[in-house]
């Protein structure tokens, strides 16, 4: 599987996710810097956390309209997928990719911890590997990742089986107690209606190690390469 | 020249903080008057901060050295190796005046301020640690000040990427007008690529990249070098702004250039911003500088040679480069989109000419500027140790479990979560001990490797015997690191004292410093940077003497890393170490009782060393499933936090000797650990302890929801998890008006 990872000012997530991807795949992704125009040949684009051109203005906002981000577009428009984690989240909204948008946390603080999610779709390229319903934990690291979206978003969500992961309790329980943030319907992870495109808060490739606190993120990457090799 | 205000030179002197004689002696060096540039050039080099004038002559005793260490005190960091060609770099530094007048961008900025020492000397920052104090928790701004550093911290090492990975943080009325902030990195370099701050190369071209330069942060040095009183308010103008996004291109763009062979050598711009830099450059390579202040980037438009030299804008380097890189290294800071500028070359002159607007705006001899800074010989008294307080003094409590739950939730040992959630400490991914643990433990990304990390101090301790106070500090910090498995390997310090001209006050600085020396000799773990910071007080009120400890040790196998945590039941808890009950300076006495008295708790290195190394051995053989040191609130609290961690209880077997039952619980002796053993090994490991002559005793097994002594109490996991994890978000959760109220 080759994999490219765009890398923003601020990108700060960049190499855990290509030593996640590398660790699954045995295969290195190659990055791409964010004034570049062209992407090479690729079967994954990888949007990564962190704070491009420092979350000014707006989250995303900026990095969404670099260079880049034309031919990101085109080829994910054409099909090629695309994983946006935490800030490569916001990104993708900001870039048209997927609906709704990512506000300031509930409690308006940073939150770094570790979520239990419930995997409300396993069958998209991204999430395979895992069961229907399987509770996993995974870190989430933010100050703006409580999503939201106008209802009749949410409603397409619901009905195209979009919404990916949901926050919830150790028992699979998406309730408000597990909800970290204050995401509507405790949404962690969206795809486009072609689910080629997946954009999630919690970070998968920081949970690809036992020595980590756990290995749950690594079926995210083995899940792209079953379906993209 | 700089215009001169109208008025008498020695009164300017003396609002930039020089005495009399430090004003004649600038005289004396200069041949003249110095114009308003030179003075600020002069007052900043000589503040406090910048010169260690009332310490320095101490800070020598302090041992340095040891086979593994590459750099000690006196460059950007300390660099210790640690095997396969690489290094780590650290070093921990106080922004507490900042902090106190402006607390989100005071943090911020200290963060900012250690990361560029780490990677100025060529590391990737792979860890950040903080080490804080704060007022009373009741105190009406300790809430406003706790929520705005954390959320500098937090936002500047989160937006750069550099997990933060742990801490500590204490709350006493005698931080109530003066907040201590300490900011530790730590950084991994290869041994090969370590850069220093020497300048050399006759006409070798002086780059300033980053940020422009502002009016931000003017005198922040001279601030950091005086008392507070109650307009300290009106200080705000010199607190600098941090911007972590600009941070983060810095240290890319500075290790993209590093990757090549174009520095000389590289400093960041700190304290006293490009004065300090350059002149310290130009002094350890023993050359002269000559700037062009109109090359100078700045943010505005008619600052003057005063302003520029003065400002502490952050997020700026200053470098030498070899002849005929500059274009190399104008297209890597192009390329992350930050300033550079060629301001200038060196000189055989030793002196620091600065040039503007075609003439000459300050002409300095560099030598005398460094070597003639001050260094007082202060006077100090050493206070007199406090009587003993033998454990039947003292009375005990009518019920041991309400005793317990009150001293997990007392503000120094209360679960520290909602702070610590607020920092990213898994970003990196390499954070295998998050937050909450004995110390923190990052492994060096790529290898087997581990580095263990924390801080540490007692200040009631040291307030009490500041001798005994500070070597419990480094010795509690190398048993941190013992009790993750890790071979401590050396220390950084954050000196934070009140006024040096009392002699009370200098008194806690020397005898801390002599603690700190003995133990640092006896346990081999040498310190290799720091900082110091005075004249913490608030009209004449001084902070407790706090002189932190940020220690790094190293596991060779990050496997073999041990946590606090009781996993399972049926294991046997043991305790290596002698337990006499001692209570003085205790939170027990503290909180049950309400004396803040006695002695603390000796250290005896020798033992200290013995017991430490004996538990590493039982770490690296594998035979430990848990492990904690044991510190604040003794046995009974180690004890609490292992099982609310594992979220298992114990039953505990009532001790044998005839100490009041409430001094064996919660006495604070030193050289303690708590652990977990398979209770098939038990046997085996005592007598293993009984050759080593490690005092040991059978404390508990595992299992049940309750922390059980039979016939003394017993109190559930969850009551305990109530007392201890409830305390600080529900302070932090009161409502707003109520402080209002107490104002």
């Amino acid at each position: 599987m080759r994999a490219t990872i765009i890398v923003f000012p601020g990108s700060n997530c960049d190499r855990d996710v290509q030593v996640a991807i590398a660790s699954v795949t045995g295969q290195k992704p190659t990055m791409v810097w964010h004034r570049d125009s062209d992407l090479p040949n690729t079967d994954l684009i990888v949007l990564p956390g962190g704070f491009a051109h420092g979350d000014y203005l707006r989250c995303g906002a900026i990095a969404a309209h670099s260079p880049i981000m034309k031919d990101v577009v085109r080829l994910a428009e054409a099909g090629t997928p695309v994983l946006a984690i935490c800030n490569g989240f916001q990104i993708a909204i900001e870039a048209g990719l997927l609906p709704g948008a990512l506000i300031r946390n509930a409690n308006l603080n940073f939150i770094c911890k570790p979520v239990h999610l419930r995997v409300e779709n396993a069958h998209t390229p991204f999430t395979h590997m895992y069961d229907e319903d399987e509770v996993i934990r995974l870190p989430i690291a933010n100050h703006d990742g409580n999503y939201i979206a106008d209802a009749e978003t949410l409603a397409a969500l619901t009905d195209e089986a979009r919404i990916v992961f949901r926050y919830c309790d150790g028992a699979g329980d998406v309730s408000e107690a597990a909800n970290p943030n204050g995401s509507v319907m405790n949404i962690a992870g969206i795809a486009n209606a072609r689910r080629t495109i997946l954009g999630m808060m919690p970070h998968p490739e920081r949970f690809v190690d036992e020595a980590l606190g756990s290995d749950d993120g690594r079926s995210v990457f083995g899940s792209l390469m079953g379906a993209l090799s | 020249m700089t215009a001169m205000p109208n008025r008498p030179l020695a009164d300017i002197a003396s609002e930039h903080g020089l005495s009399d004689q430090e004003f004649d002696l600038v005289i004396t060096l200069l041949g003249r008057e110095p114009n308003l540039t030179e003075l600020g050039i002069f007052s900043v080099m000589w503040s406090e901060h910048c010169s260690y004038k009332s310490s320095k002559r101490w800070l020598k005793t302090l041992p340095t050295d040891a086979p593994w260490v590459i750099c000690g005190p006196g460059e950007n960091a300390g660099i210790v190796d640690i095997g396969d060609g690489q290094a780590a770099v650290f070093k921990m530094e106080s922004h507490n005046h900042p902090s106190f007048i402006e607390p989100c961008q005071g943090a911020a900025t200290g963060v900012g301020g250690i990361l560029r020492d780490i990677f100025t000397m060529g590391a990737r920052p792979i860890a950040n640690m903080n080490a804080l104090r704060f007022g009373a928790a009741d105190h009406p701004r300790t809430r406003h000040l706790l929520a705005g550093v954390v959320a500098g911290i937090g936002g500047y090492g989160n937006c750069i990427g550099v997990p933060t990975v742990g801490g500590e943080t204490n709350f006493h009325p005698a931080y109530n007008g003066n907040i201590l902030v300490n900011a530790m990195t730590v950084g991994i370099a290869d041994t090969d690529k370590i850069f220093y701050s020497a300048a050399s190369g006759l006409g070798y071209p002086v780059v300033y990249v980053g940020s422009k330069t502002g009016r931000d942060g003017i005198h922040g040095a001279t601030m950091a070098s005086a008392e507070f009183d109650d307009d300290s308010e009106e200080k705000r103008p010199t607190v600098q702004v941090g911007d972590p996004f600009t941070e983060k291109l810095l240290l890319e763009a500075c290790l993209e250039l590093m990757a090549t062979d174009a520095i000389v050598g590289i400093q960041d711009m700190g304290a006293a911003g490009l004065t300090c830099s350059t002149v310290e450059m130009a002094d350890k390579g023993g050359v002269g500088v000559e700037l062009d202040l109109d090359r100078v980037p700045t943010r505005e438009s008619g600052m003057t040679a005063y302003e520029i030299m003065l400002s502490e804008s952050q997020e700026r380097m200053l470098m030498v480069l070899h002849p005929g890189k500059e274009a190399l290294a104008q297209s890597v800071f192009e390329k992350w989109e930050l300033d550079f500028a060629i301001v200038g070359q060196l000189t055989d002159t030793e002196r620091l000419v600065l040039k503007m607007d075609g003439a000459t705006v300050a002409d300095i001899p560099i030598r005398p500027l460094v070597d003639a800074a001050p260094d007082y010989d202060r006077p100090y008294d050493l206070a007199e140790q406090p009587a003993a307080l033998s454990p039947v003094d003292s009375a005990p409590p009518n019920d041991l479990a309400d005793a317990l739950a009150t001293i997990m939730a007392t503000p120094d040992l209360a679960d520290k979560s909602w702070i610590w959630t607020q920092y990213d400490y898994s970003v990196m991914a390499d954070t295998i001990q998050p937050p909450g643990g004995d110390a923190a433990v990052v492994r060096v990304h790529g290898t087997g490797k581990a580095l263990a990390i924390s801080t540490d101090c007692t200040p009631r301790y040291c307030l009490a015997d500041p001798r005994q106070g500070a070597a419990q500090a480094v010795a509690e910090c190398w048993r941190n690191l013992t009790a993750v498995g890790a071979r401590p390997l050396a220390i950084t310090d954050c000196l934070n004292f009140g006024n040096p001209e009392r002699p009370e006050i200098m008194g806690q600085i020397v005898g801390s410093i002599q603690g700190m020396g003995a133990a640092c000799r006896a346990l081999d773990f040498p310190v290799v940077s720091g900082n110091v910071s005075l004249y913490n007080e608030t009209n004449g009120k001084a902070i407790l003497p706090t002189p932190a400890i940020g220690g790094v040790g190293m596991l060779t196998d990050s496997a073999k890393m041990l946590k606090i945590a009781l996993a399972e039941a049926d294991q046997t808890v043991l305790l290596f170490g002698r337990t006499t009950g001692h209570l003085g300076q205790s939170l027990y006495l503290r909180e049950i009782e309400g004396r803040e008295e006695g002695p603390p708790p000796p250290v005896d290195l020798d033992i200290e060393r013995r017991n430490g190394d004996f538990v590493r051995g039982l770490a690296d053989a594998g035979h430990l499933q848990a492990c904690h040191d044991l510190s604040d609130g003794g046995l009974i609290v180690g004890l609490a936090e292992m099982c609310l961690a594992g979220g298992v209880g114990a039953e505990i077997q009532a001790p044998l000797d005839d100490l009041p039952l409430h001094a064996w619980l919660f006495g604070e002796d030193q050289a303690r650990y708590l652990v977990a053993v398979r209770s098939d090994a038990a046997s085996d490991i005592l007598a293993q302890a009984a050759r080593a002559e490690v005092p040991t005793a059978l404390i508990a097994t595992t299992g049940g929801e309750d922390l059980t002594l039979r016939g003394a109490f017993t109190i559930s996991l969850e009551r305990l998890r109530q007392a201890h994890e409830c305390w600080l978000p529900d302070l932090m959760a009161a409502p707003r008006e109520e402080t209002k109220a107490t104002q």
